[in-house]
This record gives structure tokens, sequence and C-alpha cells, in this order.
């Protein structure tokens, strides 16, 4: 199998992550991109995992997987409590950490 | 006596801390009983004090007596180790006496914002600083002790003290804990240089930097350097002085002159020259130096004040430009004067300080030009003021004589080891040093003359010609008397004190004599 | 007596605590402690002097009775094992490095005299103060630091070594500093006294140095010690030359010596007792004592045996013309006596410096006496005659009807004073130009005139304008009580016949004798009796007070010119002398009594007052503006600044770096990911080979 498939995918969904965590607004959408950018990373592992042949990497990407679950769970309650806070789920209007 | 030999300087420093605890468990409204408790706590410090006087060995005063050596933090080889020479046990008998003297002094005339259980607590506190630190045989114990200082101080100025408290407490406490942690870095190489990985002063001191390059130790050397040379303070590490005297309450001054300058020329002749010997020859003329600077530049500023506890501040530089001259010949001359001149600095100045703080609870003031005629309208404290000025001057028969002539003479025949460091000058050098600091006795004589003339000579301002002014009252004649008459016994036997340091001072000046 | 030496001066020191603590409610407020302590003293400072003339008789065997006829012979017997050796009583005092250092006594010649002069006049002028402070608002503290300061003066006396010494000396500055400022309310008062201190403490930075050089020269602060040093033979001649250099210092601070005199005159502002004892009799004279009793050092140091010039010498010359000639334009009867007692501190120094160490003693000894009695017979003079004013010109005059006993006294402390045979100054000066001229010091002998003829001159005008002539104050004039003029009529007995201890034609010797060490001491040249340089210097001394009286009695135009005459026979013999030839009457009363009294002399007071004096303002204020300068600029600006420039810096740093903080989640994801990226870059490129 060719690898350098998977690595492009990967990358490909990696710069939609960033994209999306820098430039949306809207924190429902951040937290989206950062999920696809964790599972870009999960396709790397597994990729790798399968041309090393060592089952390490899928145990990572199980991790990740469990991990980015919990994530959203915190984020989308976060953004939840902003948005009721705030009435607004626009990121740029939350700067009360500003030194 | 064998439980007190091993435990009386565990009780002398840890007595005041129990006092402490006790303030502070009594509550606040209390205030008799916490008066009562704070001093009965420095009494009792006090006797076991008296108890060391009596029991210590004056014949063999250059050994460490009262030792006690415990396992303390292994993980550092640090150990619980104190014990008491005849260069500390002046000094710890000095801190005990002015702790008695400053309880009793603000029994009831505390600076504003009263609350006298913190004030006393912090005086206690500040008492188990001073103690630990003259009895600390080793340098982590030392160091925690000498920093245990700053805090009661810092607290002591910021909440009691004058105007500008603020700026004057962060002052004194960020200057002075910017050189301490140059000294600790110096500690830890000691340590990490040192062959047996201690921090064992004993040890050390035998030690004496063998093996250690030279550059290393001039490096080291100049760690403890700033962190002492900013505690005595010597020109130009001085400016934080003037600040914390002026801003701080009487007795924080007092405190700050008599005992807690008096650390960091202890630290040199505790620990920076037997230490490290070699790189104290090389360092030697350059404190000279820079101590007989501090004579003539602090005597100059004081002629320039206004404030008469400023003026008393800048003679303190002064005064300690003495001491450390002496430190800096390296011979048992001059470390025997600059013993001497601790001991007489720390009684004259403090008393100066607490008749500085007397003038201003009485006239609110302690602007020279606004003050006047203190000897008509309070005869005693203008004579005491006299006395005390006097004493600071130098003149012979009272105690800072006997800081100040024994280290001019010092500079005239510095420590042969000096020889090869600044070349066949070191001679040419020090008795340059000599005029120099006799000169600075003039000036001295000079500005404390005139701040007498001026606050007590003379009549009463009109502004206060018509004010009633208390002559001294009972608890300042009991907390000065000790004080006054030391003085006086000190100028005239000063054998008393020569003869308990120059034991322990020939073991250092030995060292020098090759 | 002479093993208990030190209870002379304990017993003043002991007085003064006892005066401290409980003179207020003593019923004469403390008086009679001290005149109790100091008469003690006085008792046993005469046992001592007995005891000291039987120790040196009894050494001696009579013998040195046949001494006085070799005359020109070299007296003292020098070496150790020949002399009289002090008695010397030591205890341990300090410890350093091993080395104890003593303080205790030491009793020669030299210091039983010294302790009779400061007893006696002590003992006088308390007695005189009873009356004089009567009403004086610090009656017993008066009374207290005048003991402290009879205690101090006899530790210096009586100190075993130079430590000691100094510490004395300081202690009598202290004294001086507090009675000068006695009546400190005033202000002018206040700043004589600091004056007075700051300048002797100039000269105490020589003395200090002086003593330290000398201690680690002979190893030892002991005076005998020392002494034997310089004369070892062994001493490094530039240490002694130094060392004597500073140890002068000291003297010209103390003893009122050109250039550092400018503190005495002011130093009048004291009350007048003060002004007799310390300032005339007895702590101005620490210098010429210090200066005697580590002789072998200044003589050894100065090469006073080669003859010729020596900077000691040439000193004491400058002083005693300056002092004299200052006291001509002075309006202040105090004043005039001070300037006095500068030039006659003049001639003692002098005499040191022209190896005549007996004269200079001797000078002291009798100096003490007359001076006292002119200071306290001035002081009666204010007290009863002219209501509490010293000045001569405005509230004095005609007094000797109203104030007999006090103008009889004043009239022989004045011929004393100026030399008039057969009163004690008359010897003591001669015997100075005597041996001055056989050490081949010839010039000095022409000053030591010059300085008899000044002398006589001023000192017949302050008696001119104080007792004769019409009175013009403005008080009623009456003779002093008793507690004043008893203590007048002994100190002019004591004028009278002190000279007679040395009077060396008459064959006695007994002064030399007596009181010259002859242990760890000099061989000294005696000068056998000069007739003519005797016969010379009275003459010369009447020429003075013959000017003198014409002058000031033709220019005021008061009262009649033979009247004088007719009254004074010395004044009117030298008025005759000079009448007789008139030429010399105009040369002097126009070209140079004018010319001194309008010209040299006002230049020399303006010199003194705006050059000497205005250096040491000048100093005091320089200093102070140096200090104002290094205060406010250098200390607050740079060094100081340096340091608040660090904490504003640190600040700075936090403040620039704080707008990273945004607060905003973006912002920091960017971050985030351009440093990745950077870094990743970096990683790339390192590896790129």
């Amino acid at each position: 199998m060719d690898l350098n498939a998977f690595l492009i995918l990967a990358a490909v969904l990696f710069c939609i992550g960033i994209y999306g965590v820098l430039a949306r607004r809207n924190g429902v959408l951040v937290l989206m991109s950062v999920e696809l950018m964790l599972n870009a990373v999960n396709i790397n592992l597994i990729a790798f995992s399968a041309y090393v042949q060592d089952v390490s990497g899928q145990v990572f990407a199980l991790f990740v997987i469990t991990i980015a679950a919990a994530e959203v769970g915190v984020g989308l309650a976060i953004v939840m409590l902003i948005y009721r806070n705030l009435r607004s789920p626009d990121l740029d209007k939350i700067d009360q950490l500003k030194g | 006596m064998e439980w007190f030999d091993d435990w009386a300087l565990t009780l002398a420093v840890f007595i005041p801390l129990v006092g402490m605890a006790l303030v502070l468990l009594i509550p606040r409204a209390q205030e008799q009983a916490i008066k009562v408790t704070a001093l009965a706590t420095s009494v009792v410090t006090a006797a076991v004090g008296i108890g060391i006087l009596v029991d210590f060995n004056y014949d063999k005063s250059g050994k460490l007596q009262f030792q006690a050596d415990e396992s303390w933090i292994d993980v550092i080889s640090s150990r619980y180790h104190v014990g008491i020479d005849g260069i500390a046990l002046p000094l710890l008998i000095l801190s005990m006496l002015v702790v008695i003297g400053c309880i009793i002094y603000s029994w009831d005339h505390f600076p504003e914002p009263r609350n006298a259980k913190a004030f006393l607590a912090l005086v206690l506190l500040l008492e188990v600083g001073m103690n630990g630190t003259f009895v600390a045989q080793d340098l982590i114990l030392f160091f925690i002790f000498f920093e245990v200082v700053l805090l009661p101080m810092f607290f002591m100025i910021g909440v009691w003290g004058g105007p500008n408290r603020e700026y004057a407490s962060i002052k004194f406490f960020l200057f002075t804990l910017f050189g301490s942690a140059l000294m600790l870095v110096g500690f830890l190489a000691l340590f990490f240089t040192s062959k047996q990985q201690t921090f064992d002063m004993v040890q050390l001191t035998q030690f004496g930097g063998a093996g250690i390059d030279h550059t290393t130790q001039m490096l080291i050397f100049g760690g403890f350097f700033l962190g002492f040379a900013i505690k005595v303070p010597m020109f130009p590490f001085h400016t934080w002085l003037p600040d914390a005297h002026t801003e701080a309450p009487t007795v924080g001054s007092v405190l700050l002159a008599a005992i807690l300058l008096k650390l960091g020329t202890y630290g040199f002749v505790r620990i920076a020259l037997p230490m490290l010997p070699d790189a104290a020859k090389d360092w030697a003329p350059w404190i000279g130096l820079l101590a007989v600077i501090g004579i003539i530049y602090g005597a100059l500023c004081c002629l320039a004040q206004t404030d008469m506890k400023r003026l008393i501040a800048f003679s303190s530089v002064a005064h300690m430009g003495f001491v450390m001259l002496g430190i800096s010949t390296l011979t048992d001359f001059g470390i025997n004067a600059a013993i001497f001149g601790m001991v007489a600095h720390g009684l004259i100045t403090g008393m100066l300080f607490f008749v500085a703080g007397s003038v201003q609870e009485r006239y609110e003031t302690r602007e020279m030009s606004r003050l006047g005629g203190l000897l008509t309208q309070a005869p005693k404290l203008g004579w005491i003021l006299g006395f005390s000025a006097m004493a600071s001057l130098g003149l012979p028969g009272l105690a800072g004589f006997w800081g100040e002539f024994p280290a001019i003479l010092s500079a005239y025949d510095p420590s042969a080891a000096l020889d090869g460091i600044a070349g066949s000058s070191a001679f040419t050098t020090y008795r340059t040093f000599m005029v120099i600091a006799a000169i600075g006795t003039v000036l001295a004589a000079g500005y404390l003359l005139f701040m007498l003339q001026r606050v007590a000579f003379g009549t009463p301002k009109p502004e206060f010609e018509n004010a009633h002014v208390h002559d001294v009252h009972v608890p300042e004649w009991l907390a000065w008397a000790p004080l006054l008459v030391l003085i006086l016994v000190l100028g005239i036997y000063p054998n008393l004190l020569f003869d308990v340091t120059d034991g322990a001072v020939t073991n250092v000046s030995t060292l020098f004599s090759g | 007596m002479l093993d208990y030496a030190w209870i002379i001066p304990a017993l003043p020191a002991v007085s003064f605590f006892v005066i401290m603590f409980f003179g207020k409610r003593a019923p004469k407020h403390g008086a009679e402690i001290g005149i109790a302590a100091v008469g003690a003293s006085f008792l046993l400072s005469c046992v001592a002097v007995v005891e000291w003339i039987n120790r040196v008789e009894d050494a001696t065997g009579g013998e040195s009775h046949g001494l006085v006829a070799l005359g020109k012979s070299i007296f003292a017997a020098g070496g150790a094992e020949h002399g009289v050796a002090p008695v010397v009583h030591t205890l341990t005092w300090w410890t350093s490095g091993g080395t104890e250092f003593g303080v205790g006594t030491t009793v020669d010649g030299l210091t039983v005299m010294m302790m009779f002069v400061v007893t006696l006049i002590s003992l006088l002028v308390q007695i005189y103060s009873t009356a004089y402070m009567h009403d004086d608002r610090r009656y017993t503290w008066f009374f207290a630091c005048l003991s402290l300061f009879t205690a101090s003066m006899l530790t210096l006396v009586v100190s075993e070594n130079l430590l000691q010494l100094l510490v004395g000396w300081e202690l009598v500055g202290l004294c001086s500093f507090m009675l000068i400022g006695h009546w400190w309310e005033d202000r002018a008062n206040s700043r004589a006294a600091i004056k007075a201190f700051l300048t002797t403490r100039v000269g105490d930075i020589g003395l200090m140095i002086g003593v330290i050089i000398m201690f680690f020269a002979a190893g030892t602060f002991s005076i005998v010690g020392i002494n034997e040093y310089a004369l070892g033979g062994e001493a490094q001649h530039s240490l002694l030359m130094f060392g004597a250099l500073c140890l002068f210092i000291g003297i010209i601070g103390k003893s009122g010596q050109f250039p550092l005199h400018t503190w005495l005159p002011d130093a009048m502002a004291g009350p007048t007792p003060v002004s007799a004892l310390i300032h005339a009799a007895t702590m101005v004279v620490a210098g010429v004592y210090l200066g005697a009793r580590v002789y072998p050092v200044l003589y050894e140091g100065f090469n006073i045996h080669d003859g010729g010039a020596n900077f000691m010498a040439i000193i004491g010359g400058v002083t005693i013309l300056i002092g004299a000639l200052l006291a001509f334009v002075q309006r202040d009867i105090k004043r005039v006596l001070a300037y006095s007692t500068i030039s006659q501190l003049g001639y003692m120094v002098m005499a040191l410096g022209v190896g005549a160490w007996t004269a200079a003693v001797f000078h002291l000894f009798t100096h003490a006496f007359f001076k006292a009695l002119l200071f306290l017979g001035a002081g009666s003079v204010s007290h009863s005659g002219s209501h509490h004013s010293f000045d001569m010109k405005s509230d004095m005059g005609g007094l000797r009807k109203h104030m007999p006993v006090t103008f009889a006294t004043f009239m022989i402390g004045s011929l004393a004073l100026a030399g008039i045979f057969p009163l004690a100054g008359f010897w003591s000066k001669d015997e100075i130009l005597a041996t001055a001229g056989e050490s081949g010091f010839d010039a000095f002998v022409v000053v030591g005139l010059i300085g008899a003829v000044l002398t006589a001159a001023y000192m017949t005008r302050c008696v001119y304008l104080t007792f004769f002539g019409e009175y013009r104050g403005h008080g009623h004039p009456h003779e002093s009580p008793r507690a004043i003029t008893v203590p007048l009529i002994i100190l002019s007995v004591f004028s009278v016949l002190a000279g007679f201890a040395n009077a060396v034609p008459l064959g006695i010797h007994k002064f030399t004798e007596w009181f010259e060490p002859t242990f760890a001491f000099p061989h000294l040249v005696h000068a056998e009796f000069d007739y003519s340089l005797a016969i010379i210097s009275v003459a010369i001394a009447l020429v003075g007070i013959g000017i003198a009286a014409s002058l000031w009695f033709r220019k005021e135009e008061l009262g009649p010119f033979a009247g004088l005459t007719k009254r004074n026979a010395l004044a009117g013999r030298g008025y005759t002398f000079l009448e007789n030839k008139y030429y010399l009457d105009f040369l002097y009363e126009n070209v140079i009594v004018d010319g001194i009294r309008g010209g040299v002399a006002r230049a020399y007071y303006w010199f003194d007052q705006n050059v000497i004096d205005a250096v040491v303002k000048g100093v005091g204020r320089g200093a102070a503006r140096a200090g104002r300068f290094a205060y406010d600029a250098l200390d607050q600006r740079v060094v100081d600044g340096s340091i608040n420039a660090i904490a504003a810096g640190t600040g700075e740093a936090g403040g620039a770096v704080r707008t990273v903080q945004s607060g905003r989640v973006q912002r920091y994801a960017l971050l985030l990911f351009a440093s990745v990226g950077v870094m990743a870059l970096a990683v790339f490129l390192a590896n790129v080979d």
C-alpha cells in the first residue's frame, strides 16, 4: 500500500483543521476543527503503525480518540457556558484573561 | 550543667520563637498580657545569655563552645550545628540586650497603627533570626537565619513606617535579597568545590579553600562580598540604608542599626575571610578602599542632611567603614577593632536612633532647622543626645573610640600576607587609608556637633516655644540605661571585650600571618 | 604617693559623678564637693612633689649643688643607669593579638610639677567660681565640668603611655567644648565651642597618627619605652622625623600655635574662670606638656642638637609674633589675654624647639600662675567693675580706685608677663633666651626679644585702658568679694615667687635639679646666666611699657600726662627714657607702633580673620557643599538612580511583554502554530545537507 496517500490525506485534514482553529469565530466550529486535526493525527498514527508492523501506533490512536471525546465534551460544555453568559459563541469576545 | 552546654544556644535561639507563638495565641484585646509575655520571653532569653556568659570558658575563647551538632537535612548533608566563640558571644549578648530595650521602649507608645500583638511578634521573630545567625555553624542554617531577619524587618518598615514606607521597605527587601541570592550561590559553589561536600562551617574553615583554583575562589568570594557588603552596608551599596532608617519606626531603626548591620560584618569575619583566605588577600585592598571611601563619603553626606534620622543613618555608613577598614587589614589588631567597633556602633547608634525617635515623638518632626533648644525643654534627653553624639564621634573614654582608633592603628601595619598582592605598596596603600580615615574622624566630629548644636543648643523655635515637652520617662530610662552604662564601661575598660574576642580573632588572623 | 598617683586624678573623677547625681541636693549645690575633691588632690600632689624631691635628693646625694658652679656644663646625667627613673605602674587595659596594653601612671619630676600646677589652679578657680558663677543657671553642672576637667587633665599628666595620654587629651578637649559652650542658649557660644573642638581635632589627626607611628616604631605605647627607643640610636631617623612631625601637629592644635591658633580667642566665649583654668593655665599647655613628655622623639626627629632652624622653633617664633601683634588691636580684655596666651605658648614651643627643655617647662610653670591671675583679674573686673562686660574701651577705665586689690594683683600679673625683674616671667623668659643663645639659635633670641617688647607694650595698653583714665562704664564699680580676691592674692604671690625656683644667678637651680628628667633623656645644654641678655630683655620690656604708656596716654587725652609717671614709677621711667630720645619717640609713635598698630597688626588680624579663619570656615563650608553635591548629584542621582533604573527597566520589560497576553484563544493558537512552524523550519534547515 502507498503510505503517501494516507499522509497526504492526513496533511490536508490537518491543514483544514488549522484553518478552522485560526479563522473561525464560532467556538463550536473551532472545536470541530480541533477534532479534524486530531483525526488527521490518528490517520498518521494508524498508517505508520501498519507500515512498520507495530501495534503501538494503533493503541495510541485509540487513546487519542478517547481523549478527543472527553475534550469535545468539556469543550462543548465550556462553549455552552460562554454562550449562556455572552449570548454569543463568538471567540473574539472572550478576552477576560487579557494581561 | 551538662544539659546546659548542649542546649543553651538552642534555647537562646528558639525561646523567642516560642514566645512569638504565645503572643500570637493571646487575643488582641489583652494587650497587657501580650506585652508581658513578650517582655518575659526576651528576659528569659537574656537569662540564657547570662548563663552562657557565666559558663563560657574565657581562657579558650578561640574554641567553639556550647556546641550542638545534630543531623538535620541529610539530603544536602546540612546539619543543625550551632556553637559560639569569642567573636559571636558579644554580638549574641548585644542582640538579646537590644531586643529587651526595644520591647520596653515601645511599652506604651507603639507606632501607628499600634497593633502591639503583631509588632511584638515581629520583634521576637527578628530575635530568632539574629540570635540564630550568630550561633549557626552550618552555611544553610546560617543562610536561613540570615534571611529570616528580612521578613519581620520588611513588615516593620512597611506597616509601621513613615509616609514613604512602601518604597523604603521594598527597596530594603529587594536590595538585601539580591545580595543574599549571590551569597547563596557562593555557598553552593563552595559546597560543590570543596572536597568534603559539606556545609559545615568548622570543616570549611579548616579546609580553607585548599584545592579550589584561584579564579573560582575569587568569584565565590565575590558572591560572599556582595551578600555581606550590602548588609553592612558598604559604599556604593548603601543607598537602601538611609531610606529604610528614615521610614522605619524607632524600634525598627534601632534593631536595624544595632544588630542587622552587624550580620554583614560578622559574615566577613566568620565566613568570607577564614573559608577563602587566598581570595581574601586579593580582595582586601579593594575592601579597604571602599571602606575609606565610605568613611569620607558617609561623613560628607551627613553634613548635607537636614533630617536628624537620615543623618544618623549616613553616619552608620561612615562608622561601618571603620569596621570594614579594620577587617580589610587582615590583622588581629584590625579584626579585634572591627568587632569592638560592631558592638560599640550597635550601642551608640542604637542609642542615637532611640533619641531621634523620642525627639520625633515629642516634636513630631526631625527637621533640624525646626528643632532647637532641646536642652532647655528636656535637659536629660538633650544630655543623653550629647553623650551619644560624643560617643559616636569617637571620644576616648567612651566605647566608640575603641572601634575607631585601633582600626586606624591597624591600617598602619596591614597583614604581611598582603605584601605580594598589592605589590610592595601594600603599606603605602594602607597608610594612605589610615590618613584618610583619620580625617574622617574630624568630619565625624563636625556633623555630630552640628547636629547637637542645631537640636540641643540654642533656644526653641517659636512654634515649639510653649510646647510642653516631657523629659525622659521611665520606659525610656529602663530601655536606655543598659546601653548608656555599657558605652561608658566599655569605654573605660575596653579589655572586657577585647579579652573575649582576642582568642577567636587570633584564629582568623593567623591564616594571614604567613 | 608616687606609687599611688592614680588617686590624684581619681578624686575629681569621682567628684564629677557625685556632683552629677547628687550635686543639686547638696547644700552648696555641688561646689563644696568639687572643692573638697580637688583640694584633697592638691594636698596629695604636694605630698607627691615632696616625695619626688626626696627621691632625687637621695639619688644625687646632694652632689648636684656642685653642678651649679659648672654653669655652662652639660648638666643632665642621661643614660639609663645614672638617672632617677620615673615611678611606673600599669594594669592591663586592653588586649589585641595576645599583646597586652597597659594603663597606669608614670611619675617623674615633670609629672609632679604639672600635678601641682593643675590641682592648685583648679582649686583656686573653683573657689573663685563660687562667687563668680554665683547666680548661674547651671551652677552645679559647671562645677561638675570643672571636676571632670581636672580629672582628665590629671589623667593626661600621669599617663603611662601615649594612648592614655590621647584619652586625657581628648577628654580635656571635651571639657573645653562643654565649658566654652556653657551658655549654649546663645548661638555664638556654641559656635565658638564647636570651632574650638574641631580645630583642635584637626591637630589631633596628627597626634593620632604620630602615636601610631611611634607605637609601631618602638613597639610600645609606653612613654618611657618610646623615649628610650628614640635615644637608643637604632631608631630609623625618617620614622622619628615623621613621628615628631605628626606629634607636633597635635601640639599646634592644642597649644594654639600658628596656624591653628584661631580657636583660642573665640574660646573666650566661655565663663572667665574657665578661660583662666583651661585656656590659659592648663589645657592649652597640654601640647607643650606632650612635647616635653616625649622630648627625645622631637629632639631626635627635628635634629635639635644640630642647632640652626627647625620647624618647631620656627612655628613657635612665628606664633610669638603674631599673637603679640594681634593683642594690640583688641577691645575685649579677655581677647588681649588670649592672644597673649598664644604668644606665650609660642615661647614655650620655641624653647622646646631650641633645646631649652627646662626653660620651656619652667615658663609653663610660671606662666600658669601669672596668666591665670590675669584672667581671674579680668573676671573680677567684669564681675564687679564693668557690669559683666569685657569691653575695655566702652565699659572700663579708672577702675584702680574702685578695685584696689584687683588692680594691684593685675599689675603684678602684667609685670610678670612682661618679664620685669624679679617677677616670675623674667626668670623663665630669660632662661629661654639664654639657652637659645647658648645653643646657637641666635635668630630666635631676637624673635624672643621682639616678643618681649610687644608683650610689655600691649599689657601696658590693656592695664591703661582698664584701670587708668576715667571710668567709662555705666555700673557702680566696687571691689570683688573675698572668694574672688583671695585666689588673686595667692596667685600673685606665686607670680612673684615662682621664678626663684630657678634663679640661676642666685645659685638656685632647684627647678632644673628636681624636675628635669635624668632617665631616658637627651643631654641638654644649660646656659649660664647671661647678665647682658637679662639686662637687655628687662630694658626692652621697659621700653615697651614706656612707649605704650606714652602713646595711649596722649592719644586718648585722658588725664594729665605727668600723672601716670608720678603714680607709676616704671611707666614714668620708661617715659623719661623716651622723652630724652625724642627722635626715637617719634619713630616709635608714628612709624613703628602706628605702623604696627595700624598696618601690620591689622593686616595680620585681617589675615587671621579673612584668610586663616576663612580657610577654616571655607573648609567647613566647602565640606558641607561637597557633601551636598555628593548627596544630590552622586548619591541620589547616580548611585541611587542606577538602582531605581534597574527596577524601572524590569518594570518596562514586563510592560512590553504584557501585550502578548491578549486573552484571545485564537491568537494564542496562532502563536503556537507559528512557533511550531518556525521550529520545524529550523529543524529542517539544520538537517538539510
